[in-house]
C-alpha cells in the first residue's frame, strides 16, 4: 500500500480551510462562526505537521507549532465564548448582525 | 522743578482716568468732579511753574530757547541703534500748549461741575476729560514721532468717548463714529509720512530728525530729496502725508466733515476739542516739524493753500448755518485754517519766522476766546435747552454775565482792538502780505466774514427778539459756570498782549514785532463793516436776512447745506467704494476665498458620506474584506515571484 503523498495532506488542509472560511463568512450564529475558527486552526494544524513530517523530517518544529495553536485555541474558545455569553445577556441574541454598535 | 515732577503733568490726569474710570460710578459719583477739578489743578500748577523756569531760567542758552529732553526712556529696543524711546521734550510751544491745554482743561473742568450736575454718567465723563487732557498733554511732551503719533490716537479714542457720550442718541453715536474714521482715515496717511521721514532720517527722535533732515550736505537728506515718486521727492511725500493726517485731526477742507457733528458731545467738550486739544494738534504737528516744512517749498505750498481754503470756505458756511454750536465749530476750522496758511507763509527763523510766531500766537489767544464762546454757548444751551437761534434772542438780561462775556469773546475773534484776537491776527496778516498777496488777501476778506458770523450769532442769542425764555429756576447756572466765564473773557482781553513774539518762535532768537497802524486799518475797518453789517441786519426781528437768502438763491442753499460735502462723501463712500471696492471684495471674500475652503469641506464631506458605508459594523462583512484583500496580495505575490 502506497504512503499518504503530501499533496493529498495539503489537499485536505485546504479543503478544511474553505470550509471554515465560509462557514465563518456565511453563518450567523456566533457560536458557529467559533467552531468555523477552529476549523480554520486545524486546517493550519495539518499543514504544520505535514510539511514537518516531509520537509524536516529529524525535527520536531512544526509538532511543537501544532501543540501551541492547540493550547492557544483553547484559550481563544474561552475567551470567544465569555464575549458572546455577555453579549446574549445585553441583547437577548447571538446572531453576530445584532452585534453591530461599532458603526459610522 | 525735578524732571520727575514734569512727568506729574500728563501722568496726573492719567491717574484721575484710571480711578475714576475704575471706581467712579460705584463709589466715587459725588467726589468724580471735585477729584477731577483738583488734579487738573495741581497739574496746570505743575506746567505753570515748568513754563516759567523754561522761559525765565533755565530755557535759554546764549539767548537762544533750546529744546531741553527732560525724560528719556528706551521703551522698545529693537536693535542697538533701533529702539522706541518715551520722552518728555521742552521747547517753547510745549511749554506754551501744556499751558493752554491745563487752563482751558481746568475751566472745562470747573464749569462742567455745573453744566454736567445730575447726569448719570457724571464720573465716567470726568474720567474721559481726564484721559482726553492726558492724551493732550502727552502729545505735545512728546520727544519724538513715534511717541507723538500713539499720543495723537489717544486723542482720537478720548474725542470718540466724549463725541458719543449721549450713546442713547442714535445722531451722538453716528457723530462719534464719524469722527473716528474720519480722523482714522487721516492717521493712515500720518502714519506712511512717519515711515517715510523715519525711514529717511533713520531716527525717530525729534532732534536728530530735525538735524538730519534740514542739512542739505546731509546723506539722509541727499537720500529723500532724490528719491521720488510720480516726479515728487520722498521728503515732500512724507511732509504731505505727515499734514494729511494733521489735517484730519485740524479739521481742514477735505477733512473738516466730523468736526461740526461732534457737537453732539456735551458742551463743555466742544470748548474743549475746539480750544485746546484735538483740533490744534493737526497746527501743533507741523509746527513741531516746522524746520523740515520750512526746508521743503512745495509740502509748505501745500499746508498754505489747504489752510487759507479752509479758513474762507468754513467761514462762508458758518455765516449760514442756524445751530449756533455748528457756527462755532466752522468758525474754528476758519480760524484752524489762519493758524496753518500762517505756518505756510513762514520761513524759519529771523524775520521770515513772523508767521509761525503769528500762528502759535493766534493758537494761544485763539484757545481762549474759543473756549469761552463754547462755554458761553454751553450756558446758552443750558437755560433755553435748545441748539437752535430761533429758540433764542433776548437773553441779555435773563444772562447778563454770559451776554458780556460771550460779547468779548465775539470782540477778540472779530479782531478788534484791544482784544487779543486782533494782535494775533494782525501778525498773521503782515506775515501773509509779506511773502503771499492772494493768501492775504483770502485771509482779509475772511476777517471781515468772521466778524460777521459771529456778530449775527451775538445779535440773534442776545438780542434779536424779545426774550420768550421763561425762567425756569436756575437762571444763568450755577456759580462753577460763571467763573471760568470771566477768567477766561479776562484772559481774552489781555492774552493779546502777552510778549509772545519773544518766548516762542521757530528758531528760539526773540523776534522783533510791532503793529503798524496804518496796516491794521484795513482789517479793523473790515471787521466794524461786519460788524455793522450783522447789528443791522440781526439787532432786531426783521426780514432782511430771509430777502438776502433769497436773492443769493443757489449761493446761499449752497452754503447752507455746507457745499454738499457731506452728500459728496456719501455719494463717495457708498456710490463709489461700496460698489466699486467693497461689493467686488466682498463677493471674492464670500465666492473665492469662502468657497476654496468649503469646497475642501464639501468635498471631504461628501468623500466620507459615500465611503463611510464600509463601516457598516457588521463583522462578516469586514471579515470578507480582509480575505477578498489578503487573497489579493497572494495573487499580487504569486505573480510578483515569476
Amino acid at each position: 500500500m502506497n504512503e499518504i503523498g503530501l499533496t493529498h495532506i495539503l489537499f485536505l488542509s485546504a479543503i478544511l480551510f474553505f470550509i471554515g472560511v465560509y462557514g465563518f463568512l456565511t453563518r450567523r450564529n456566533m457560536v458557529t462562526m467559533l467552531m468555523s475558527i477552529e476549523l480554520i486552526l486545524n486546517s493550519v494544524n495539518i499543514n504544520f505537521v505535514a510539511f514537518n513530517k516531509f520537509l524536516h523530517a529529524g525535527k520536531l518544529d512544526g509538532t511543537f507549532f501544532t501543540i501551541f495553536i492547540i493550547t492557544i485555541a483553547a484559550a481563544e474558545a474561552a475567551v470567544a465564548i465569555a464575549i458572546i455569553i455577555h453579549l446574549y445577556r445585553s441583547s437577548k441574541s447571538i446572531d453576530v448582525n445584532d452585534a453591530d454598535l461599532m458603526k459610522f | 522743578m525735578s524732571n520727575y515732577s514734569i512727568a506729574l503733568i500728563p501722568l496726573l490726569p492719567l491717574a484721575t482716568f484710571v480711578v475714576l474710570g475704575l471706581f467712579g460710578r460705584k463709589y466715587l459719583s459725588a467726589f468724580a468732579g471735585i477729584i477731577g477739578t483738583i488734579s487738573l489743578l495741581i497739574s496746570s500748577i505743575i506746567s505753570l511753574v515748568t513754563a516759567y523756569q523754561y522761559f525765565f531760567i533755565s530755557g535759554k542758552i546764549n539767548g537762544i530757547y533750546q529744546p531741553i529732553i527732560a525724560l528719556k526712556y528706551s521703551w522698545l529696543q529693537f536693535t542697538p541703534s533701533v529702539s522706541i524711546d518715551m520722552g518728555i521734550m521742552l521747547d517753547p510751544i510745549a511749554m506754551m500748549m501744556i499751558v493752554v491745554v491745563t487752563f482751558v482743561s481746568l475751566m472745562v473742568h470747573i464749569f462742567s461741575l455745573g453744566y454736567m450736575k445730575g447726569e448719570e454718567r457724571f464720573a465716567t465723563y470726568y474720567a474721559f476729560l481726564a484721559l482726553f487732557t492726558f492724551s493732550m498733554l502727552g502729545l505735545v511732551l512728546s520727544s519724538n514721532i513715534f511717541q507723538i503719533y500713539m499720543f495723537w490716537e489717544l486723542v482720537g479714542v478720548s474725542s470718540f468717548l466724549l463725541i458719543g457720550y449721549y450713546f442713547d442718541k442714535p445722531s451722538a453715536v453716528a457723530a462719534s463714529k464719524k469722527a473716528f474714521i474720519v480722523t482714522r482715515f487721516a492717521d493712515l496717511g500720518f502714519l506712511i509720512g512717519i515711515l517715510i521721514l523715519a525711514y529717511s532720517a533713520e531716527t525717530l527722535d525729534f532732534g536728530t530728525l530735525i538735524a538730519r533732515l534740514t542739512d542739505a550736505s546731509s546723506p539722509y537728506f541727499v537720500n529723500a530729496a532724490g528719491a521720488s515718486f510720480i516726479g515728487i521727492s520722498a521728503l515732500t511725500w512724507g511732509l504731505v502725508l505727515v499734514f494729511l493726517g494733521g489735517a484730519g485731526k485740524s479739521a481742514m477742507f477735505p477733512f473738516h466733515i466730523w468736526l461740526p457733528d461732534a457737537m453732539e458731545g456735551p458742551t463743555p467738550v466742544s470748548a474743549l476739542i475746539h480750544a485746546a486739544t484735538m483740533v490744534v494738534a493737526g497746527v501743533f504737528l507741523v509746527a513741531r516739524l516746522f524746520p523740515i516744512f520750512a526746508f521743503d517749498a512745495a509740502a509748505l505750498t501745500v499746508v498754505t493753500y489747504v489752510g487759507a481754503f479752509s479758513a474762507l470756505f468754513a467761514a462762508i458756511i458758518a455765516c449760514t448755518q442756524t445751530d449756533i454750536k455748528r457756527v462755532l465749530a466752522y468758525s474754528t476750522m476758519s480760524q484752524i485754517g489762519y493758524m496753518m496758511f500762517s505756518l505756510g507763509v513762514a520761513k524759519h527763523g529771523g524775520e521770515g519766522g513772523l508767521g509761525y510766531m503769528a500762528s502759535m500766537f493766534h493758537l494761544f489767544t485763539h484757545a481762549f476766546f474759543k473756549s469761552l464762546l463754547f462755554l458761553g454757548a454751553g450756558a446758552v444751551i443750558h437755560l433755553v435747552h435748545s441748539n437752535e437761534m430761533k429758540d433764542m434772542g433776548g437773553l441779555r438780561k435773563l444772562m447778563p454775565i454770559t451776554h458780556i462775556t460771550f460779547l468779548i469773546a465775539c470782540l477778540a475773534i472779530a479782531g478788534i482792538p484791544p482784544f487779543a484776537g486782533f494782535f494775533s491776527k494782525e501778525e498773521i496778516l503782515l506775515a501773509a502780505f509779506h511773502s503771499n498777496k492772494m493768501v492775504f488777501f483770502v485771509a482779509l476778506f475772511t476777517s471781515g466774514l468772521t466778524a460777521f458770523y459771529m456778530f449775527r450769532l451775538y445779535f440773534s442769542i442776545f438780542w434779536s427778539k424779545e426774550s420768550h425764555v421763561h425762567e425756569n429756576g436756575h437762571g444763568e447756572g450755577t456759580l462753577s459756570m460763571k467763573i471760568p466765564l470771566i477768567i477766561l473773557a479776562v484772559l481774552a482781553v489781555l492774552a493779546g498782549f502777552f510778549p509772545i513774539a519773544s518766548l516762542v518762535t521757530s528758531d528760539g532768537l526773540a523776534l522783533e514785532t510791532h503793529i503798524d497802524y496804518l496796516f491794521s486799518l484795513t482789517p479793523v475797518a473790515l471787521a466794524v463793516a461786519g460788524i455793522l453789517l450783522a447789528s443791522s441786519l440781526y439787532k432786531s426781528e426783521n426780514t432782511k436776512p430771509q430777502n438776502i437768502a433769497t436773492t443769493l438763491g443757489g449761493l446761499y442753499i449752497a452754503a447752507h447745506k455746507k457745499f454738499y460735502m457731506d452728500e459728496l462723501y456719501l455719494f463717495i463712500t457708498q456710490k463709489i467704494i461700496f460698489n466699486l471696492i467693497g461689493k467686488p471684495a466682498a463677493w471674492i471674500d464670500k465666492n473665492i476665498v469662502d468657497g476654496s475652503m468649503n469646497l475642501f469641506a464639501d468635498t471631504t464631506a461628501q468623500i466620507s458620506d459615500n465611503i463611510k458605508g464600509l463601516q457598516s459594523g457588521k463583522l462578516q462583512q469586514y471579515a470578507s474584506y480582509f480575505f477578498v484583500g489578503v487573497l489579493g496580495f497572494m495573487l499580487l505575490f504569486i505573480y510578483l515571484w515569476n
